[in-house]
């Protein structure tokens, strides 16, 4: 167990994962609403450069994709759409100490039943799987998962309209309120 | 390459997902620490599809993908209810939240 033994794999893994572990500490911890968000931004990536490094690549582009192209520009919306302060705010957060025991037990009893399942062991470095593999596996085997999966994005799409329609929800107020 | 190590990221990551959720105040940087926990999750996946045999052939890769579109539908509802919340009520913070208020005002 000793540095001499990493690779460079190891070497990247580990810097992408002090980066992702960096970033995302921010993002719980940053007082600027927008910040948090760029910090976000920085954890996804970096996590995507893991997923490179172990050779899932499908992955790795699905995730700048949808996370850092999708999912993080949804929530910079909301944060401008709920009119956030663009300097630092001091509300943002509760008393720490119950949040910080309960994170910090979970991380780390997370981290400790880890590193006491797989120690110091060397595995082979996987073969970067291409997208032919992984559709093949998504058609083949997970198929039925995949379609299940359609009609749950079409029902949160249509909750999303439903949910952020006013006028829905207003006419069932309207009727409320006349009987 | 040592497992050990992505392992380890995962698992600091949702530590740090838990804190940011039970911490923030705001319901959108609620939502990004829970962001954070289903990336934790997503690299203890692809990480097992490398460690663990004996499953299908990229298995966790492919569990990977399906969270990644779960995490896309569930943010897509949550800010369509914090902004609708934001509309009703012109505030964010989840501990303001009254659970019993069947009042809607307007």
């Amino acid at each position: 167990m000793t540095i001499a033994n990493m690779t460079v794999a190891d070497a990247l893994l580990l810097a992408l994962g002090v980066i992702a572990v960096g970033s995302g500490a921010l993002v719980v911890t940053s007082t600027h609403l927008v910040r948090a968000g760029l910090y976000l931004v920085v954890s996804l990536g970096s996590v995507a450069g893991l997923y490179l490094v172990l050779g899932a690549e499908l992955v790795a582009w699905v995730q700048v994709l949808v996370y850092v192209g999708a999912v993080v520009v949804l929530l910079l919306f909301a944060v401008m759409l709920t009119r956030a302060p663009i300097g630092p705010s001091g509300d943002l957060d509760r008393p720490a100490w119950a949040a910080a025991i309960i994170g910090a037990g979970v991380g780390l009893g997370l981290a400790a039943l880890l590193v006491g399942a797989f120690h110091w062991t060397l595995y082979p470095l996987p073969v970067p799987g291409t997208a032919a593999q992984m559709g093949g596996e998504i058609f083949g085997a997970w198929v039925l998962p995949f379609e299940v999966l359609s009609i749950l994005l079409l029902a949160a799409l249509v909750g999303a309209i439903v949910l952020s329609r006013p006028d829905i929800g207003a006419r069932r107020n309207a009727e409320a309120d006349t009987h | 390459m040592h497992a050990v190590i992505p392992y380890l990221t995962g698992a600091l990551l949702f530590g740090l997902g838990v804190y940011g959720v039970l911490r923030r105040r705001n319901a959108i940087l609620v939502l990004m620490a829970v962001e954070l926990m289903l990336n934790a999750v997503n690299v203890i996946f692809v990480t097992a599809d490398v460690t663990v045999r004996g499953t299908g052939a990229h298995a966790g890769a492919v569990f990977a993908l399906f969270v990644i579109v779960l995490a896309a539908a569930e943010v897509g509802v949550g800010l369509a209810i914090v902004l609708q919340y934001y509309r009703v009520r012109h505030a964010v913070a989840v501990d303001e939240v009254r659970l019993d208020d069947e009042k809607v005002p307007q």
